[in-house]
């Protein structure tokens, strides 16, 4: 079980010219940037992809300014959501005399425990993440995985079983942490 | 196995579900950023000093992207006109 780089400790990387950090932080928000354009903001296509272009351009030449590093992700979601309201005056093609309609709060909140799980995946065993990974979020069946991985498919089946179960631990054992309400701020 | 328990699993199948991959391209193109912005500051610094690349850089801006090994996106097109623009 690997423990991932904290936030903070990736923007740090990341300030100092690492660009594997950079590509780390890419994998570690490309999903959830994703999910909150396409779900949160019903941004499809050549929008979605601007977006989340935009949004890597944004932090990237921002990340230096950010004040507060371990707030990455509550930047990254709000940076967003910005983007996304960008787009979408901009797509009116005419000024918005009101804000766009607002997102249900209930979508942002799943995304958040959507990529609290995400981390949780990130401590596991490589081959259980994997394993989950295809399964619940690429959607493949478990004749694919096992052609992929060289098993049967049965086992595929009890495997997931077994790995979705540590997960539920995992997460569990966060649970008393709970979950930081960070305010991020940008010089 | 508790129905509690099998609650929290969906749960957390649910919500791995709710964060699908984004396609392949759009996080290569993602990644690429530090180095097409270090190439550009380099093609920039260059034209800046010289009249002649400068030129040859505005009236090329794909092929001059390329050269510096640097896929020529739209975005990153458009950032290198401004930056020449300005």
């Amino acid at each position: 079980m690997g423990l991932p780089v904290p936030d903070a400790e990736l923007v740090a990387r990341c300030r100092s010219g690492d660009g594997q950090a950079w590509n780390e932080l890419v994998d570690r928000f490309g999903r959830y940037v994703h999910a909150i354009a396409s779900q949160g903001y019903g941004q499809r296509g050549a929008d979605a992809e601007d977006v989340f272009q935009e949004v890597f351009a944004r932090i990237y030449e921002r990340l230096p300014t950010l004040r507060e590093p371990e707030a990455l992700r509550a930047w990254i979601g709000q940076t967003t959501r910005r983007c996304c309201i960008d787009r979408i005056r901009a797509r009116s093609g005419e000024l918005l005399m009101a804000e766009p309609e607002e997102t249900p709060v209930e979508t942002l909140g799943r995304l958040d425990d959507a990529l609290d799980v995400r981390e949780a995946l990130a401590r596991m065993s490589p081959e259980c993440a994997e394993i989950l990974d295809r399964f619940f979020c690429r959607d493949e069946s478990y004749r694919a995985i096992g052609e992929e991985l060289s098993l049967p498919a049965g086992t595929i089946a009890s495997r997931i079983s077994r790995c979705l179960r540590k997960l539920r631990e995992i997460v569990g054992a966060d649970v008393p942490a709970g979950k930081k309400q960070v305010t991020t701020t940008v010089s | 196995m508790s129905r509690r328990t099998d609650h929290d699993e969906e749960r957390i199948a649910e919500l791995l579900r709710l964060l699908p991959p984004a396609p392949e391209s759009w996080v290569a193109a993602a990644k690429q950023l530090p180095a097409a912005r270090a190439a550009m500051d380099a093609l920039v610094a260059r034209a800046e000093a010289d009249a002649e690349l400068r030129s040859r850089v505005v009236a090329e801006l794909d092929a001059a992207l390329r050269a510096e090994g640097i896929e020529p996106q739209q975005r990153i097109v458009e950032a290198l006109r401004r930056r020449l623009d300005a």
